[in-house]
């Protein structure tokens, strides 16, 4: 066995976003459903938001390959 | 490749697919830079070019399969994502849009399409260059919009804030505006296109070393591993299509934040 323990890591730092992603789609399906009408106005703050807690998942992928 | 399988062959065990597997040598010997990455992107170029100026051209009432495929794909970028976020002023950002949106989908569904298998996006650079494109425009409109003071101002100084919170709030917005936003953008696209290619290489690659082995239990197993990469196939197709639709839409949202009045 060899490779890095960064990767570990990584995955365990995935978890955090993995989580915030969920939930973030959740609460956009959720809102849609109780108001169809209401899909253009959420579509952006959802895709917003999810954009933001990825960024958080990628500064960990980045750090498992630079450190 | 097949490196890898002759080494199974003699016994060395399964030597799992990395970055190594990224970094393919030049096509023609000596010219360095001209890789597979890079003639795909010239060949995404002509492609596109090419059909959609043929289904453009004879423009019809009654469209033809060619004409109904394009406008339907310039619909939905036009319709679902540039005029539903940016707004009334949408109509000038429309062709930046369209070129993002359909580059960035042939250039990963090449990672998918027999004999080519390899989407450029998975080399860095190119998600890079696409990210600089995008932070220039949405900064240069709303320089152009509010004023080089007013835009930055309205970035760094949130109004209905207490003063205090500034010293927290400035330094966070500042960088989310201009390191974070483009370095997300691209590494997003990089990193989806990355790992579903080493996915894919995991499975097809291993079902190969599993029907190389000796053993009759690894030939049994083989198979499976095939379905799977074929699933994942499939996967990775939904997820192609996704990233080119975040790409677009990011980019929308962020023009559309330039250019809003107050943030």
């Amino acid at each position: 066995m060899e490779g890095t323990l960064n990767l570990v890591g990584f995955g365990l730092s995935a978890i955090g976003p993995a989580i915030a992603t969920g939930m973030i789609f959740a609460a956009y399906i959720n809102g849609v459903a109780r108001q169809p009408e209401a899909r253009s106005v959420l579509q952006p703050i959802a895709f917003l938001g999810f954009a933001l807690a990825e960024a958080l998942a990628l500064f960990g992928l980045v750090l498992a390959f630079v450190l | 490749m097949l490196a890898l399988v002759l080494s199974g062959a003699e016994g060395d065990g399964f030597v799992p697919p990395g970055t190594k597997d990224f970094n393919l040598p030049p096509i023609i010997e000596g010219v360095e830079w001209f890789t597979k990455p890079v003639l795909l992107v010239m060949v995404s170029v002509v492609l596109l070019s090419v059909f959609f100026i043929l289904s453009a051209r004879k423009a019809a009432v009654v469209p033809s399969k060619f004409q109904f495929v394009g406008e339907s794909i310039y619909g939905f970028v036009r319709n679902d994502l540039a005029k539903e976020i940016i707004g009334h002023e949408f109509m000038r950002f429309v062709p930046y849009l369209f070129t993002l949106f359909v580059f960035i989908l042939t250039n990963n569904i090449f990672g998918i399409v027999p004999f080519l298998q390899f989407p450029s996006m998975s080399h860095v650079a190119f998600p890079y260059v696409l990210a600089a494109f995008t932070f220039f425009v949405f900064h240069y409109v709303g320089v152009r919009k509010h004023g080089l003071i007013k835009y930055l101002k309205d970035i760094a100084f949130i109004p209905g804030v207490p003063k205090p919170v500034y010293i927290l709030l400035t330094p966070i917005e500042l960088a989310t505006f201009f390191l974070v936003r483009p370095l997300t953008l691209s590494l997003r696209l990089f990193a989806n296109m990355f790992a579903g290619h080493l996915l894919l290489l995991v499975f097809i690659l291993g079902g190969e070393y599993m029907m190389n082995d000796s053993h009759l239990i690894m030939k049994l197993f083989a198979p499976f591993s095939f379905l799977f990469g074929i699933a994942l196939t499939f996967f990775e197709f939904m997820v192609q299509c996704l990233q080119a639709y975040i790409f677009t839409l990011l980019t929308a949202l962020y023009i559309a934040g330039a250019l809003a009045d107050e943030h």
